[in-house]
């Protein structure tokens, strides 16, 4: 029954409710792929167990007519949500053996939607990273590889990078990301997939582990753009256990999805164009704009001025954050302690913390750190503030004369393992493109927009207006539809 | 900005990370780097302009001041390397 992880979440949810599939039987086979995928180290944890206990109620809700939005449909969580009696590690070894006692809201949406759990996603530490690299657990491979013949090993992007692989090779047929600078958007380009990064505020981030909480939003990751609206449709929705939540209705974004893009205009920015960035994203960044033309919506140029301040802002800011969130790993409630046989309270911090977390994860800390710290922090965090608030403005400003943005997600196609792990800076570039749209909280998609010249899936991004995640779907599905992409990873593994 | 040594010992200590000597070396220079590359903020002008402190207008709620939560002790100790009693333990702290 290999046939049945070729459905995606649309397709088991309307068979199961029409009983041309089982559930069972769907999550029997993901569970297979699951396991046949694990030279992928995508996963951390395998939950089969929760997987078919959710199959089983779907079955048994079909019978007896009570079946839910996502009954029957088995997802992958990435380790950076809290999963009840799960380990919850966010890649790091600081919080090995964590097992939480309570469930993110996010994940107990979908749970309570009819879903079930795969299991958990490798990522980088603390989302910490662009390729996935920075995982205690090791990286995670793509699926993916170039056409060369060499099999060099390529990373899925990250730092949703378990969750990028797990799609692209079909060991799920959806699963959950987070997003705080970026983790949605380019592991989906770098694997050919679908993903959302809502507007801030839409998905509670209550059970997330925290990065940067300003920034952190939660999103789906599919195949394509009806199974993101589908996925977000129940994940999204107001919390009161987390005050940045927004308290407004969930639209029905799936039912009135729409390719038709006559009346919207799309803008170009611009100061996208940047020097040293393959021909091969403009050549997929052109070929969007005709499909968008198509679609019949209408081009304008704009202009975002402050872009390229948009990295150096977000790598004050984040790890501002970071240095204060990640203080709570002590050693005193949760994860690892190390104690040395020497010393008291401050070196078992100290020891705990050294040991516990990754080189990445250290260097943000201390970023963090000295930003915040006495003296500097005017130069540093309250002038990243301010300019922040000046790429909002830029946003704000660009919405006068357009509905949507379009451009690159992800400046490259997928790299090897290895190549970037030197040079931090290099790492960090990989999101130029996606950083922005964080910055100004603003809903934000991938969806592949073609293939360069090792046969490697490029992403298109698409921007949109605070709380109009409907458009940016629309527009999504509009380029998938006509964009004939169709590639997919062979399978080696 | 140029991260001397005694800065990355003293940012170590702030944030309550050990750091060997070997990682002091290589502390120093990637975190010069890093600072040196965000520096550019500098150059823009922003004046006039509040900083950012909510991305999407929200207000902040206030909730009625009672008691919503509590009685799970066992739980919250439950992943505690070491709990004692009831309580978190920690090493011996004498002043």
């Amino acid at each position: 029954m290999t046939g049945l992880t070729d459905l995606g979440i649309a397709a088991i949810r309307d068979g199961v409710a029409d009983g041309s599939v089982s559930a069972r039987e769907v999550a029997e086979a993901y569970i297979a792929a699951v396991e046949a995928g694990r030279p992928l180290n995508a996963f951390t944890v395998e939950t089969p167990e929760h997987a078919l206990a959710a199959a089983d109620t779907a079955d048994a809700a079909r019978a007896s007519g009570e079946l839910k939005p996502l009954s029957g449909v088995p997802l992958g969580i990435k380790d950076l949500f809290a999963t009840e009696g799960v380990d919850t590690t966010a890649g790091s070894r600081i919080l090995s053996g964590f097992k939480p006692r309570y469930e993110s809201t996010v994940s107990g949406k979908l749970f309570a939607a009819g879903a079930g759990m795969l299991g958990k996603l490798n990522m980088d530490e603390f989302a910490m990273g662009s390729s996935n690299e920075t995982s205690a657990w090791g990286p995670v491979l793509s699926p993916w590889r170039r056409k060369d013949g060499g099999n060099a090993a390529l990373t899925p992007g990250g730092s949703s990078g378990g969750s990028a692989s797990a799609v692209s090779a079909r060991l799920a047929p959806g699963v959950t990301g987070t997003d705080t600078g970026g983790s949605i958007r380019q592991p989906a380009a770098f694997t050919g997939i679908s993903g959302i990064k809502p507007t801030y505020g839409r998905c509670s981030r209550w059970g997330i582990v925290a990065f940067a909480s300003s920034l952190d939003q939660a999103g789906p990751m599919a195949r394509d753009v009806r199974d993101c609206a589908i996925l977000l449709e129940a994940m999204a929705g107001f919390d009161p256990k987390d005050s940045t939540s927004l308290d407004l209705p969930v639209p029905n974004w799936e039912a009135a999805l729409s390719s038709d893009l006559r009346g919207k205009k799309v803008g170009i920015p611009r100061e996208y164009r940047i020097d040293g960035v393959p021909e091969e994203i403009g050549r997929v960044w052109d070929h969007g704009i005709a499909l968008l033309k198509d679609a019949g919506a209408e081009i304008v140029e704009v202009s975002l001025p402050h872009t390229k301040y948009a990295l150096p802002t977000y790598y004050i800011i984040a790890p501002a954050e970071a240095s204060s969130n990640l203080a709570r790993y002590d050693g005193v409630r949760y994860g690892r302690r190390v104690q040395p046989e020497q010393g008291g309270l401050t070196e078992m911090y100290e020891a705990t913390r050294a040991e516990g977390f990754g080189a990445e994860v250290k260097r943000r800390i201390m970023i963090g750190t000295y930003v915040l710290s006495a003296g500097f922090y005017d130069a540093y965090f309250n002038q990243a503030q301010k300019v922040r608030a000046l790429i909002a403005r830029d946003f704000d400003q660009a919405w006068a004369s357009c509905d949507l943005l379009l451009t690159p997600t992800a400046p490259s196609a997928a790299f090897g393992l290895g190549e970037k792990m030197a040079d931090p800076i290099a790492m960090y570039l990989n999101d130029v493109f996606a950083v922005p749209a964080s910055l100004a909280g603003l809903p934000a998609m991938s969806v592949p927009g073609g293939v360069d010249g090792q046969g490697l899936p490029l992403g298109l991004q698409i921007i949109g207006r605070p709380l109009d995640e409907q458009s940016v779907l629309d527009a999504g599905l509009a380029i998938e539809e006509r964009s004939g992409f169709t590639a997919r990873a062979e399978r080696w593994w | 900005m140029s991260v001397d040594a005694a800065t990355v010992r003293h940012i170590a200590r702030l944030a309550r990370i050990a750091v060997s000597d070997a990682e002091v070396e290589a502390l120093a220079p990637e975190l010069s780097n890093i600072l040196g590359w965000v520096e550019q903020l500098a150059e823009v002008d922003v004046s006039g302009v509040e900083p950012m402190t909510a991305v999407i207008p929200n207000i902040l709620r206030l909730r009625d001041d009672v008691v919503t939560d509590g009685g799970i002790r066992e739980d919250v100790l439950a992943n505690a390397p070491v709990a004692e009693h009831g309580f978190f333990a920690v090493p011996k702290v004498i002043e």
